[in-house]
């Protein structure tokens, strides 16, 4: 036991005076986990950014007018207006998220297109492919304020009087040849009434609140009210995945360099001075792993006090469940550390190899992105990564304010990875002991 | 309490197809200090690593106080001080942290680890340096470290596998000093070195190694004996000497050759004495040497007697 608590300080002493890399490993997480933090959203508090986008007015009719003051009086936009090739030019250069191009004639055409007695005119959307989101999200809200806009011009605005009365004289017209259209003839004989009435309504009052073409069209049936589901009281906090995200990550990075100290203990002779004391090879891989261990919850531990102190994360979730979550994490980190050191070949091969993989890890275990952002096949997929558990779990525990249950669920798949890569190491040593 | 404390019965080793170190035997005895000598790649440091526990002979047996060495054997362990040939100290621990690592990996703890700590960098001459890091100290510095290492926990049998390389001649002493005290106590010690000069000042007993195989294994003294000549002189003289000359000198006492190179002459000796008379019967022919050195035969030359060829080739 002596022994064994001796080689765990010696590595303690040794991480802490290597100042350089105590601060690099302490502060990246940080410094990385702020940026994210704030880019996904930081604390919630913060303004949200606005979309810039261009409307092109190529027709001058007042449906094309008010759905350009639509878009712009949308909180989530900032839009300017601008000739057809400038704003092309602007989305090519990126300067510009998308541009909406209101075509000539829009306004009368759109209203005849709502009865598909004409062409339907075409609205072009120039945008950015690499934000395929934004071009969603402007259909939608473009789609939204033409229904509104174009219908209400349909029951109030002069291009809706001039198509109801067009229509209607048609319909008179052949109205004996075509006795199966007079439901039809009646619809818009009502609708003209409706029109007119209005109108005369809109004349007696002109101060009313509602003047004439200004009434509401057809909007959308419903509203929506969100609410954030979160079991604690604290709001979502982008800060607490990022924080997640980065401790994963950096502790990985400080589990290769206890691998790879292993094997440059091999390399300077270190490792045969220590294997020829009265130490077993299995206490001696055990110290390593044990120190490697209180190491990784030691940082873990120091990165998650600065997001709770400066970045007002919380544990909402359960405590022992966030303990139980860091304590398995640091054991996983620890086996896959001792892995390395059993499969590497020479420290700078082993180094370049175990960094690639532990960032398709911790790409794969959404700690730089949310892994719902992920295809569904892979979502799947990186269940079988370590990294996506140590991430979940911490999200779980933080703002998702999830219980014990979960948190043992995570729990228990780190240490069955741990166990894992620990017995692999373990047989690879044992292995080149016995050949030795 | 048996006299011999460490015996290699017939060891051996193979890397893949190369045969390492076949069939080695030799026995140190309590007190003994044993010089295991070879050019590089003979196969000292395998055995070295066979008798430590740390390499599995393929046949044969290594006994520490007639208990086998094996992996695992704690017992067998706590016996041996090992001083690699690698500096195996950790450059980013102080001296103190060091030893007391190594210390504790033995079972020392507390006062009584202290108390060996300071003995032995009081016997290294690395008390005033206790708190500073290896990295800062010079090669020698870090060499006496290493050995202080291997020290702490009073080893009955201290392996030093090529201490001195890469040393200045200043550092190289101030290690030989702190050996030669060793050796004063009493301690046993093996002591690995291609350089022979190291061994001959150290050892008691003389193990010679030659791919794997031990080709000499007896005291200095004995190994002298096998020499044709136990020393040599060489002369310059002004002029190419006459065959009269030559075979003048062969008939002088104690002179074993003479060969003539130009106006170099060289001429090997039963001792170093016998090149008194020699310089002598020169002057008497009328020949004034401009220069002579005389020099004792070494260990080189016992490997190159015993070989063929040289110890450094």
């Amino acid at each position: 036991m002596t022994a064994i608590l001796a080689l765990i300080r010696k590595d303690l002493i040794l991480f802490v005076n290597d100042r350089r890399a105590l601060i690099l490993t302490v502060l990246m997480p940080i410094v990385l986990g702020a940026f994210f933090g704030y880019i996904f959203g930081g604390s919630g508090a913060k303004e949200v950014g606005k979309v810039d986008i261009a409307v092109v007015m190529l027709d001058d009719s007042n449906v094309a007018k008010k759905i350009a003051t639509a878009l712009k009086s949308e909180t989530t936009f900032n839009v300017v207006e601008l000739g057809v090739d400038e704003a092309r030019l602007k989305v090519l250069k990126g300067k510009l998220s998308a541009a909406v191009v209101i075509p000539a004639g829009f306004g009368t055409a759109s209203v005849k297109g709502l009865f598909g007695a004409g062409p339907k005119p075409e609205i072009s959307l120039f945008y950015d492919p690499s934000q395929t989101a934004v071009l969603q999200m402007t259909k939608g809200l473009l789609t939204q304020h033409v229904m509104e806009i174009v219908t209400s011009e349909m029951t109030n605005g002069p291009a809706g009087q001039e198509f109801v009365s067009e229509s209607l004289d048609k319909l008179e017209a052949v109205a004996s040849k075509h006795p199966e259209q007079k439901p039809l003839r009646e619809m818009l004989a009502s609708l003209k009434a409706f029109q007119t009435d209005n109108l005369a309504t809109a004349n007696k009052a002109p101060s009313a609140t509602t003047p004439a073409g200004s009434a509401k069209g057809f909007t959308l049936p419903f509203t929506t009210k969100e609410e954030a589901m979160t079991s604690g009281p604290a709001k979502y906090n982008g800060y607490a995945h990022s924080f997640a995200g980065m401790s994963v990550q950096f502790i990985l990075f400080m589990g290769i360099d206890a691998g790879i100290s292993i094997l440059l203990a091999r390399r300077l002779g270190l490792w045969n001075r220590l294997l020829a004391a009265p130490i077993s090879l299995s206490n001696l891989l055990a110290a390593r792993a044990l120190s490697c261990a209180l190491i990784a919850f030691g940082l873990l531990c120091v990165i998650f006090s600065v997001a709770a102190l400066v970045f007002g994360v919380r544990i909402t979730g359960n405590l022992f469940g966030f303990l139980g979550v860091g304590v398995c994490f640091a054991i996983m980190t620890a086996s896959f550390g001792l892995l390395i050191a059993a499969f590497g070949k020479t420290p700078e091969a082993a180094r370049s190899m175990a960094t690639f993989a532990t960032l398709i890890m911790v790409m794969l275990g959404g700690a730089w992105v949310p892994s719902f952002i992920f295809p569904q096949w892979m979502q799947t997929a990186t269940l079988f990564v370590p990294t996506r558990w140590a991430v979940d779990g911490f999200d779980a525990m933080t703002w998702r304010g999830q219980g014990m249950d979960v948190a043992a669920e995570c729990m228990a798949v780190q240490i069955g990875f741990a166990l894992l890569f620990g017995s692999l190491a373990l047989w690879k040593f044992g292995a080149e002991a016995k050949r030795a | 309490m048996s006299e011999i404390i460490l015996s290699v019965n017939q060891i051996s080793k193979s890397f893949a197809e190369r045969r390492a170190v076949d069939g080695v035997s030799f026995q140190i005895k309590r007190g003994q200090t044993l010089g295991l000598i070879g050019p590089n790649g003979a196969g000292k440091s395998t055995t070295v690593s066979m008798i430590c526990g740390l390499l599995r002979a393929d046949s044969g047996e290594v006994l520490i106080d007639g208990q086998r060495v094996g992996q695992g054997n704690s017992a067998v362990k706590q016996k041996i001080g090992l001083v690699p040939q690698d500096l195996a100290i950790y450059e980013e621990l102080s001296a103190r942290e060091n030893l007391k690592l190594f210390g504790a990996l033995y079972g020392l703890k507390s006062a009584k680890l202290k108390t060996r700590c300071d003995e032995v960098l009081a016997l290294v001459n690395l008390e005033d340096r206790a708190a500073d890091k290896p990295s800062t100290f010079s090669g020698g510095m870090k060499r006496r470290l290493n050995i202080a290492a291997g020290l702490l926990h009073d080893p009955q049998l201290l392996i030093l596998d090529e201490p001195t390389v890469g040393v200045d001649p200043q550092s190289r002493n101030a290690i030989f000093d702190s050996l030669e005290v060793l050796k004063r106590q009493g301690r046993t010690l093996i002591y690995t070195s291609h350089y022979m000069e190291e061994v001959e000042r150290l050892a008691d007993q003389v193990v010679i190694i030659d791919h794997g195989k031990v080709i000499a294994d007896q005291p200095p003294a004995m190994l002298y004996r096998q020499l044709p000549a136990q020393a040599a002189l060489t002369v310059d003289l002004s002029g190419e000497p006459t065959h009269e000359l030559l075979a003048i000198l062969k008939l002088c006492s104690g002179v074993k050759s003479v060969h003539a190179t130009g106006a170099k002459l060289d001429i090997a000796l039963g001792q170093t004495e016998d090149g008194l008379g020699v310089l002598q019967t020169l002057s008497a022919q009328g020949y004034a040497p401009m220069h002579y050195e005389t020099a004792k035969a070494n260990l080189e030359d016992i490997f190159l007697t015993l070989t063929g060829r040289s110890l450094r080739d």
